[in-house]
């Protein structure tokens, strides 16, 4: 009595479906900014320029440098090379690290310097002032959140492949975990120029 | 107790035996039947806050409770009943024990995944149960959790609005489950075109759980980062917008409403034909309709909002797009109807129940329009005519549906059936307090009487009494029809694989089904699942 079945095609729509679900998740931050933003045009040009762009910019060479190496990586197990999937899904897993390190700098001097939610400096600047920040802290806090569970995910896909239990022939566990990594990017290719560079 | 046969299906057959065998399980039948208990029983707490509240307002003034307590009961009545009940209740329960039977299918894509959603499911409730009773206290905000009061108010909201985004979670991930098993599971033979009314509408459940599910998720998260970071963004002083906390709620919980409604439609759509023994009338209009009205569905969010406060061109706009919802609703009413013309109709408890979804589902659509009308709802928002137009779709829509669910699938579940004679008794109770109940209500409401209001003047009392005493009615069908079912699975006659005589594919197997469903051989389908001809009902 064995229900066990495999279907991969089916295991990529779900995943696609989830994805689906997350880019709607973040949407609803993305609302509350294009609103504000009708509301405190000035305001946000303002705030925006307080946030340090070198930061952004690193983190996003970062990001999408990880994005190619879990690509190559997800090329490598088609092609039976086990030790190098391995190797890019750790260096997948480093850049992810660099990323979150990077990010905490970023949040420490602005921290310092007493821009936080419910902070009373960040009162003192204004109510435009104030939502960009909040949003800033929350849709960043959010993807941080998701680069953390993406690269969990990918330490875990890692570990099975280097017990053969993902191969060159059953690897769409990687290939989701791979979908779910480039949409952690994806959103931050968007939260970038919305929050660093284009006011 | 009549054992003429030790056959118990999917009951006893399983890997694991005892408790585990159960809270291990990945077998959908295992998960629909977890989900089922789980789900009455919370119906049935919340019903009983239900009648509490009724109680509450037989008299003007306080009569058994204080009006903190009145606020609370009326907020978890409404958390438990939306996310704990509703919102799960035909789509995890039967949507898990029916669905993947009728496509042909052993089980669901992602047999763990629903595993997972189930816990979701129980820690949600867990947690919405332990909001009641910690922190500051039950909330008080209504289920709809409207700022600026939920970020003020000093009772446990984070817990409850952390319970619902978990809750939400559990619903994502049915949704998702469903989407893909009805893509990628179907039965050889088994086209879109012979796919059962009551898969299409859980497609349709599907889809929106999927798409909408997700903006109540970031909702809810933002106003417990408000609470506990004072993050401000539904703060008008700090920048924020609380207008915008009601679009972004109601971008969820209106397409919600069809997550609610939809599956009982579906459930209705296999009853009728059954019971008429006619093909349901125009199969693709039925499905269609499914899907137009979970995406019209979609875009009329704001009719909640025509007193909050926007532009009279966007509330324009949003009453039209309500009046398109009519639509595809009106022609599954008229279909079903057509159906049951000149058909051989026979009126079993699940005809009965669905007789009664039909009547009172028409009463509350027709309401509903009043209210998307823009210049009658400025007369009837907050009234008490909303919280009756609401419970005739919730209640004596999609209600009625899960008790015609139950009593058509139940004996297919547990091989048993249960006594006619006090079903249909049950069924008038139910019908008739149901009625004077909420028919009560809605004309205290044109009235003027406010909704959520612990007191009133004495000019309702006569209404509220009248309400009060339907609330009586309906509880007493309530216990008979529970007591009924649960006497008639535990020891009710043993039927066969077919009492009803229905053409799908779940009556094709034996009942209880058996753990693997269709046994060694894969099922092919050769027929539509209104195909009568040659289908005999088994004598019980």
């Amino acid at each position: 009595m064995s229900i066990e079945h495999r279907d991969d095609t089916g295991a990529r729509f779900g995943m696609w479906l989830f994805l689906y679900t997350e880019v709607i998740l973040f949407s609803g931050l993305f609302i509350i900014y294009a609103v504000s933003l009708t509301n405190y045009p000035a305001e946000f040009s303002q705030a925006s320029n307080k946030l340090n762009v070198y930061f952004g910019g690193a983190n996003t060479i970062v990001l999408l440098t990880s994005s190619l190496t879990i690509a190559l990586a997800i090329s490598a197990i088609q092609m039976g090379r086990k030790k190098q999937c391995l190797q890019l899904c750790w260096v997948t897993i480093a850049l992810a690290i660099v990323f979150l390190i990077n990010k905490y700098f970023e949040w420490s001097a602005e921290i310092s310097h007493g821009i936080y939610p419910g902070s009373e400096h960040l009162a003192e600047m204004g109510a435009g002032i104030t939502v960009f920040f909040n949003l800033y802290y929350f849709t960043a806090g959010l993807h941080g959140l998701h680069v953390l569970i993406g690269a969990t995910l990918i330490a875990v896909v890692a570990v099975m492949t280097a017990k053969d239990k993902v191969t060159s022939d059953r690897y769409t566990l990687l290939e989701n975990s791979a979908l779910y990594w480039h949409l952690v990017d994806l959103v931050w290719i968007f939260l970038f120029p919305l929050y660093y560079l284009i006011l | 107790m009549s054992q003429t046969s030790t056959y118990t299906g999917f009951w006893k057959e399983s890997p694991r035996s005892g408790i585990l065998g159960w809270l291990l399980s990945t077998d959908h039948k295992r998960i629909g039947i977890m989900y089922l208990g789980c789900i009455v029983t919370m119906f049935l707490v919340a019903v009983c806050l239900g009648l509490a509240i009724r109680l509450e307002l037989i008299a003007p003034g306080p009569t058994i409770m204080g009006p903190q307590t009145y606020n609370a009961t009326f907020t978890v009545h409404g958390i438990i009943m939306i996310f704990l009940f509703i919102i799960p209740s035909i789509p995890a329960a039967f949507g898990n024990l029916i669905m993947p039977i009728q496509i042909g299918a052993r089980d669901v894509s992602f047999p763990k995944l629903n595993l997972l959603s189930w816990y979701f499911y129980v820690i949600g409730a867990i947690l919405a149960l332990l909001a009641i009773f910690s922190g500051g206290g039950a909330p008080d905000t209504g289920w709809t959790f409207y700022v600026p009061f939920s970020t003020q108010t000093t009772t446990n909201v984070n817990l409850a609005a952390f319970a619902a985004f978990m809750l939400g979670f559990s619903s994502i991930l049915t949704g998702i489950n469903f989407v893909t098993t009805i893509h990628r599971l179907r039965a050889e033979g088994m086209g879109w075109g012979r796919l059962p009314l009551f898969v299409w509408t859980l497609y349709a459940t599907a889809w929106i759980q999927v798409l909408a599910t997700p903006m109540l998720g970031i909702t809810l998260v933002l106003v417990i980062l408000e609470r506990t970071f004072g993050a401000g963004l539904f703060d008008a002083a700090r920048g924020g917008d609380p207008i915008l906390f009601q679009h972004l709620f109601w971008i969820y919980s209106h397409p919600a409403v069809y997550i609610m409604i939809l599956p009982g439609m579906g459930v209705i759509s296999e009853v009728i034909p059954t019971f008429a023994r006619k093909p349901l009338f125009g199969y693709w209009a039925m499905a269609l309709s499914s899907l137009a009205i979970a995406f019209a569905g979609s875009l009329v969010w704001a009719h909640h909002m025509y007193a909050s406060g926007m532009s009279d061109f966007a509330v324009l706009v949003f009453s039209f797009l309500t009046f398109i919802v009519a639509i595809p609703s009106a022609i599954k009413i008229f279909n079903w109807i057509s159906t049951l013309y000149k058909g051989s109709i026979q009126l079993a408890p699940p005809m009965l129940h669905s007789l009664a979804f039909i009547f009172n589902f028409a009463i509350g659509g027709l309401g509903g329009l009043a209210l998307g009308a823009a210049a009658a709802d400025i007369h009837l928002h907050d009234t008490t005519f909303v919280v009756g137009h609401f419970h005739y779709t919730m209640f004596g829509g999609t209600g009625f549906a899960f008790f015609a669910a139950l009593h058509y699938w139940l004996p297919k579940f547990t091989g048993r059936m249960y006594q006619h004679k006090p079903a249909l008794v049950a069924w008038a109770l139910l019908f008739v307090g149901f009625n004077i109940t909420y028919m009560s209500m809605q004309a205290v409401g044109i009235q003027g009487m406010p909704r959520r209001y612990y007191d009133y003047l004495p000019e309702f009392t006569t209404l509220n009494q009248v309400a009060t005493f339907g609330s009586w009615i309906l509880a007493v069908g309530l216990v008979m029809m529970f007591v009924n079912l649960f006497l008639g699975c535990r020891a009710g006659d043993p039927v066969g694989k077919n009492p009803w005589g229905a053409a799908t594919l779940e009556w094709d197997i034996p009942s209880p089904p058996p753990m693997d469903n269709f046994g060694p051989k894969d099922p092919v389908v050769s027929k539509g699942p209104y195909d009568y001809k040659g289908v005999v009902a088994d004598e019980y």
